[in-house]
This record gives structure tokens, sequence and C-alpha cells, in this order.
């Protein structure tokens, strides 16, 4: 197979003098299947690739990329790149990451062993999920959907600055949306496993949780507004981790959209709360031994037992902060140009179970699940509120199934609200990592 | 974009081992764009993607690859991965002979955008920056985009099936930042048509941008939105995402199907107010989600899915309906040649009704008024469905009144179709969207006229 650092270096060369140059190339292997009633009814498995081209000249920034390695097509887009960056207009601070010094973790994140797994397996695992969580609860009634997908994805940047770094990772998941239904009403619920190794996934801990999630909300109501505890599970903390990653991101915070701008130092949270941005960490589905410009990724420190201590910067972002890259930029693959941003964001746990945490819970409300959180959260101005469903919490114990309703607050509000951190770290397969969160006194919408 | 005979040979390469039903889809897509962001147009970026993708039907499975590699050989290559996936058993050669299939085309394009020098497109962006900023020193920050694509595809089946479309679409969007007292707030505005550069003779750049910065400072002086259920009226245009939630996602025929629709099993019967005539129409000129065919080669068509409030049909994909022998519907779509299609919406939209908007708002006592909407997202299960409010006031004594606080609305489908107690008669299309799906993204347009939900949950945190 080629050689990414092979075609990356191919495309370097097209560089003319006076210009950077830089070469971001992809290229992944996935299998996808998905089973329905006892059979297979989708199986895929494709080869994916492209190259990204930067080109900076005269201080200006051009970019082009191209799905295939075909030489032709790359010197198309090596032409685009620059002939774009004529049009831009000028940035004195317009460039590529250079060599910084450090050096990349030794991370493992490649298991060879996955490309060897015979299909059959795989759609073996998928079929004895399906069949287990149906028998699990006469009420489960079928499937939105239960799926496999594995990626063993390669990366590699070379720039005229000095910069050649390749890296790879492979993953795999299964995920199951089981329908429960009881009479007229259906609910659905989802559970999944993920690890980057098929020998990692964990089918009864996904039959367990897809059948939880969707049959203990059957019966569920809308409950009345008011403002009560909310008790986030570490599926929903994780997505609202994500959020408040975004907003300190380098690029935000330079483009004077970040709520935390100016605000280095401060008191922005609850002391129980310290958020650390960490690629480093094996553990991270967003794990990384280089960012998206070819630098080492590193341990960031961004809240502080509740100080914001600073925010992610790419090559860019830094420049215009007057400080160095964090390591993090971030792009959404070849077709775009890189960003600042968090890929392993996690909160520090606390000392408490989860259990202990709602049995201390008076009145209350457990969400397991949010939605509208691209509609209905502006990370901008802070204004937060997600559809939810979960269950009630008496007297520290679950009660009655909810749905309909919305959670409200502000993100800076949020992160002063929060009473408690769970001890339960989970690892989930997004930018963040979730744990328990306990938040005192959040708007809730009902009937 | 292929020679027919190659198509031929590919095709029944998929089909060696046998097979029910095979397809090549060929796409070729160009993109281009320009981005303005901080006072600075910061980057142009072109793109091209070339590539096929290859399905082969045996029984109820699907066998997929895809390629970027379109020679014969990397095309045959795909055709026996396709193959092989589908885990065929017998065997037998078919020969498939192609016969070519024309569509109407909805509209034509009169400036390709790839004949406009990319001076004009940063033009663009410029004038709507110095707009925006025009607006008021509130404005701190604007970040402006044009983008254009130019996709041309091909599909031919086993069925003998040949049929290609060249989809060209073009798009501005702005997005202000003001600063004030309360802190930062956003405004967004977009217009996206199927259309070439011809778009800026129709459309001021100067709109979208001054539309974009009067909402970022409309919203400075916004208070907390009410929490709790109440009266909705929602405006023209940007309301169309309540009904792609509320039932448009509800009405795909794959999740009804799977059990997975509160609208499965309801053909015929009154599932929402008999003011409710709701279409999905693919053939609607110069619309978003307009096509000349879908991505399984079906002509693009109008389509009534809740007609006086009665459901008549769902949303159909091609396979779906050839194995039910029933007409096609022109729903099969997919993000690129590398994913698989499904069922979606292409325009879905509400018929205008017969009341004054004005006397909609006079007749409601107390409530909110939606003027823009944002994305939102659906259980269809459950069909509990949420979606956000980006430009929305409060409705007191009758009367439009403050503006509040971003956030979002939340509902049951079919509770909130039943409780649609008003339609205007102001219909109007709003802004270009992109649908997500199973983590494919396809353009997708919707509009509504003014109308009236008697009670639905507003996310606010205001008491």
């Amino acid at each position: 197979m080629t050689d990414l650092l092979d075609v990356a270096d191919a495309v370097a060369a097209l560089a003319h003098d006076g210009e950077q140059l830089e070469a971001y190339v992809e290229r992944s292997r996935d299998t996808q299947v998905r089973v329905h009633d006892g059979g297979v009814e989708q199986l895929a498995v494709a080869e994916s690739l492209g190259v990204g081209v930067r080109v900076v000249r005269d201080h200006r920034q051009g970019f082009a990329y191209c799905g295939t390695f075909d030489a032709g097509a790359l010197g198309e887009a090596v032409a685009e790149a620059r002939d774009n960056a004529a049009f831009a207009e000028p940035d004195d601070l317009a460039g590529l990451a250079k060599p910084d010094g450090v050096e990349p973790a030794a991370l493992d994140l490649w298991r060879p062993g996955l490309a060897e797994v015979p299909t059959d397996r795989k759609v073996d695992l998928l079929l004895e999920l399906e069949r287990a969580v149906r028998a699990a609860d006469g009420r489960i009634s079928g499937f939105e959907s239960c799926d496999y997908a594995d990626v063993l994805g390669e990366s590699a940047v070379v720039t005229t600055t000095g910069i050649r770094r390749a890296t790879r990772a492979t993953g795999c998941e299964i995920v199951a949306y089981p329908l429960a239904t009881d009479g007229d009403e259906t609910q659905l619920g989802f559970g999944f496993s993920v690890g980057r190794a098929f020998e990692e996934l964990d089918l009864d801990a996904t039959v367990r949780e897809a059948v939880e999630r969707s049959v203990r909300l059957l019966g569920a109501t809308q409950p009345p507004s008011g403002r009560l505890t909310i008790v986030l599970d570490p599926w929903v903390t994780a997505q609202l981790v994500g959020v408040v990653a975004g907003t300190l991101s380098g690029e935000e915070v330079v483009k004077g959209r970040s709520l935390f701008a100016e605000r280095v130092g401060e008191q922005v949270a609850t002391p129980a709360l310290t958020l650390l941005e960490d690629p480093t960490d094996v553990r991270a589905w967003g794990a990384a031994t280089i960012d998206d410009e070819g630098l080492a990724t590193r341990r960031v420190p961004l809240v502080d037992y509740g100080v914001l201590r600073g925010f992610v910067h790419s090559t860019w972002t830094a420049r215009r902060s007057g400080t160095t890259s964090t390591g993090s930029a971030v792009r959404g693959g070849f077709k775009t140009t890189p960003s600042a941003g968090c890929r392993a964001a996690r909160l520090l746990p606390g000392p408490t179970g989860p259990a202990e945490l709602l049995a201390g819970v008076d009145d209350g409300v457990l969400v397991q699940d949010v939605s509208g959180l691209h509609s209905g959260v502006n990370a901008v101005s802070g204004d937060l509120s997600t559809g939810a469903q979960g269950l009630r919490i008496r007297g520290g114990e679950l009660a009655e199934p909810l749905r309909e309703f919305t959670i409200a607050s502000t993100l800076q509000r949020l992160l002063h609200d929060v009473t408690a951190v769970g001890n339960d770290l989970t690892w989930l397969p997004m930018s963040a990592a979730g744990v328990t969160l306990v938040v005192g006194d959040v708007s809730i919408s009902g009937a | 974009m292929l020679d027919e005979s190659v198509i031929e040979r590919t095709l029944a390469a998929a089909l060696r081992t046998g097979g029910d039903f095979a397809e090549v889809f060929v796409e070729d897509k160009r993109t281009s764009a320009a981005m303005l962001d901080d006072g600075r147009v910061e980057e142009l970026s072109s793109g091209r993607d070339r590539g096929a993708g290859i399905r082969v039907v045996v029984g109820d499975t699907t066998g997929f690859a895809h390629t970027a590699d379109l020679t014969p050989a990397g095309l045959s290559a795909a055709a026996e991965a396709a193959a092989a996936a589908a885990r065929s058993g017998g065997g037998g050669v078919r020969q498939v002979a192609l016969s070519r299939r024309t569509a109407p085309r909805p509209n034509q394009i009169e400036v390709m955008p790839e004949t406009v020098g990319k001076g004009a497109k940063v033009d663009l962006l410029r004038r709507a920056d110095e707009t925006a900023r025009a607006e008021g020193g509130a404005i701190r920050q604007v970040r402006a985009r044009y983008g254009d694509s130019r996709r041309q595809i091909l599909v031919a089946n086993s069925d003998g099936l040949l049929a290609g479309d060249d989809q060209v679409r073009t798009l501005f969007v702005v997005s202000s930042v003001a600063f004030g007292d309360t802190g930062m707030q956003t405004g967004y505005e977009s217009i996206g048509r199927t259309v070439g550069f011809e778009l800026f003779d129709r459309y001021e750049v100067e709109d979208v941008a001054r539309a974009s910065a009067r909402r970022a400072i409309t919203k400075l002086a916004a208070r907390p939105a009410p929490s709790g259920t109440l009266p909705v009226v929602i405006g023209p245009g940007g309301g169309g995402v309540l009904f792609h939630e509320a039932c448009g996602h509800g009405l795909e025929k794959d999740l009804v199907d799977k059990g997975a629709s509160v609208f499965k099993g309801r053909l015929g019967q009154q599932v929402a107010s008999p003011l409710v005539t709701l279409v999905d129409d693919g053939t609607m000129a110069e619309e978003w989600g307009c096509f000349s065919i879908d991505d399984e080669g079906t002509p693009a068509q109008r389509n009534v899915l809740i007609e006086e409030g009665v459901l008549t049909d769902y949303m159909w994909d091609f396979l779906r309906s050839r194995k039910e022998g029933r007409p096609t519907s022109g729903n099969g779509r997919r993000q690129s040649y590398q994913h698989l299609p499904m069922v979606r919406m292409t325009n879905t939209y509400l018929l205008g009704g017969e009341s004054d908007p004005a006397d909609i708002v006079s007749s409601t006592e107390s409530g909110v008024y939606v003027a823009s909407l944002g994305g939102g997202q659906v259980n269809t299960a459950s069909g509990d469905f949420v979606f956000g409010m980006t430009e929305a006031y409060l409705i007191e004594g009758g009367e439009i009144t403050e503006p509040i606080r971003e956030g979002n609305l939340i509902g049951n489908g079919p509770k909130v179709l039943a409780e649609i107690d008003a339609v205007g008669n102001d219909f109007a299309m709003g802004h270009p969207g992109t649908c997500g799906k199973d983590g494919q993204g396809v353009p997708v347009g919707d509009g509504v006229p003014t109308l009236r939900v008697k009670a639905l949950t507003v996310g606010g945190t205001a008491a």
C-alpha cells in the first residue's frame, strides 16, 4: 500500500520558491454492517482517501483538496490552492506550523489485528447483539438500527517549513437503537460499546444499556415546569463539556466570539470543576500523537478548580494571541483547513460514585439524554436550552420516567451551579469524556 | 461521465455471482468557497471529489462498495467488492442493456459559477462585511461565506435505467455578533438556490448582511424566554423546520417499516388539524432541495403527504417502491458516492391557508411569536421533537412586544399537528438547510405561512 508520507512528500515537492506549502493526506478503510430481523441488511466495505493543500504566499493563504492520490489531480489542487491564495487578503501572521521541539508521545492507537477480523465474526457479533436485546425484555419490539462499524485511519502532514509526521489509529463500535413498545407507545433507547480492537467490544454491557435506556422510558409523561436539581448522565455531560470546550477554542477567542476571552485567571466555575484537554491519554477516543498541523499533541489545562487557565491553540491562533501552539489544530477531514479545538477534553472526576450522588438528591431529575443541542445552545451568548428525557428522582431514588421537557440555563451559570462531579469517568466516542454531574437550580420547562 | 459499455460491464460484474439488483452511482462534484472573518478575506477554497458507489442487492441484503478509481479496472474491483459484501449465493450471467431516461430540469442555470472570476466572489464578501458593520457600533464581528457547488451524477441499474443530472447550488451566509450590556448575541441570515451566480442579480448581499446584523442587535435587548406551555405563532418562511421535525422524518418509509415512526399504520387517518396540507416537492424550481433526478435515478416529484389533515402517503426510495410494485416518489437521496441512498425529504412545506396573519397575532392574548427558527431534532419513535428559535418575541395582549433570548421548543409530532388552529395566507419559503440523518447530510428546503400552535412547550428560564 502507498505510504502516506510518500504522497505528502510528492505534493510538498511541488512548492514554488517563496511560498510555504502543506500537504495533509488522509486514508481510511471502513467496514459498516447493519442487521435487521436476524439477517444482514447492509454491508459496506470501502477505502476513502484524499489530500488537502495549503499554500501561503505573500502572507496570503489559499486552500484546495482532491479525493484521490492521482498525480494529475494533486498537481491541479496545488495550482488551485496557489491561485486561491492570490485572492485572500494579506495577514502578517499567516504561515504554517514549524517544528517546536516537542516530541509526540508514544501512544499505542493502532491494532492491526482489526483488519484481520473476518466479516463473518463482525456479523455474528451484531446478530447476537440484536438477539440478546430482544430476548432481554418482551417489550423490545424492534430496532431503529443495529450497527457495527470499524475504521483504520491514517494521516500524514508534510510542510516546506520542516514538519513531516504521520499518525494512525484504529477503532470499532457496536451500536443498537432498540424500540420498546407498550400498547400505542414506543420509546427509543440506545446502547453502544467502542474499542480500538475488536476484542474490546463489550456485548453484555451494550445489551444491558440498550434495554435499560429504552424500556425504562415507557409510560413517560411531561413534568410540570419548575426549577430543580438535575443529575446528568455521563453521556449528557460529555456533550455539554464538548460545548464548553468549544468556547475555549483559540479561534473563537481571537475573533471575539468566546464568552471567556478576557477571563483568564478568573473564577468562571465552581471550585469542583477542573477541565483539561489531554489527547496524550490513550484511553480517550480522540487520543492522537500529533495534531492536524503535525505538531505533537500535549496536555492543556483549561480550568483549574474553577479558575480559567487558558485556551487551546493552533499555530495561527497562538500567533494572534502572542503565545505558542498547544498542538490543538483540528480539521474536519482533508477538505477543510485547520482551526483550534479540543479532541480529548475531560473533567477531573470527584470522590463520589453516581449511586451515592443520586441518593443525595431529594427532588430532581436524572437526564439520560438531550436533543437539539445544536439548535438550542448558543455558544456565543451562552444561552442554553435542550430537549431532555429521563427519570424523576424522589427521596434519593429513581422514580417515574419523564419526556417532552427542556432544561435551560446559560453556560456561564451552569458552570457555577454544578454542585458535584462523580467518580465515574466514562470514555465515549466523542471529543470529550463523560462523568456524572449534579447541577442545582436548573429551569425545567414542561406542562 | 462514463462510457455506457463500461457501465454495462460494471453492472454485469456486480451480478456475476448472482443478485437481484445492481446499481452504479457516479458522481463528480466540484466546490468553491470564499470566507471572510474578522474583517479580512481569510481564505478561498476549491475542491473536487469524483468516484462511484456500487450496490448489489441479494434478497434482503445490500452490499455496497465505493471507489475513487473510475477506470474499468477500478470499477470492476468495486463491483466485485459490493457483490462479495452482499454474500451472494447462486451464480449466473446477466446482461444489462441500458436505456437512457431523461427528466425535466426544474430550472436552467444562467451563469455557471465556474465561469465567474474569484475576484467577483470576494467582492460580495467585502460588501456584506461593510454593510453589517454599518448597522451600528454594537456589531463586533462579522463572518461571511460564499459557496458554490456543481454536482454531476449518473445512475445506472440492472433494470436498464440510465439517467443523469447536473446540480448547481449557490449559497451566501452572513453571521454577525453584537455586543452590549447584556453580553454578546448572534444573528444569522442566508440565501441559497439551485442556481448559478445569477443568484446575486436577484438578491442583494447587503440585504442578507443587514438582516443578520439587525437580528443580533435586536437580541441584545432580549429578555429570558418563558418557561412552560404557551400558544406559539410561527412567522412565514423560516418555520418549515417545525413540519420537517414534527412529521417529515416520521413519514420516511424506511423508519415506518422499522416500526420507528408514530405515523406507522395511520394512512388514510386524520393525523393533523384539517388546516394542514403538507407537500414534499423535489420539482420546486430553484429551491434548495430541488433536482431533476434523485440519487437513484427517479425523476423528482411533487407528493402530497397530508391533505386537509389526512395522511395520504409516505415518502419512498426506489427499492421499497420496486418491492411493493408501487409508483416511486423520488425521495432516494445520498450525501455522496461514498454513501448508500436513503429516504429523504426534498422541499417540504405547508400550503397557505385563509387567515390574515395580523389576525392570527391579534387573536393571541399571550404567547410567543417565532420569526426565525434554527435547526431541530426528532425522535421519530416517540414523536417528540425540538426546534430552536433564533429570533422570537413575546405576544402580549394580541401584540408582538419584546424580543426573547434563544432556546428550544419541544413538542410531540401528532399532538402538535392536531393543535394547529390557524394557518395564514402569506406562504413563503424559508432558508436553505442541510438535513442530517444517519450521518448523512443533504440539502433541503422548507416553507410555511404564518401559523399558530395552541400549545407548545417553550424551553426558556423565565417563570
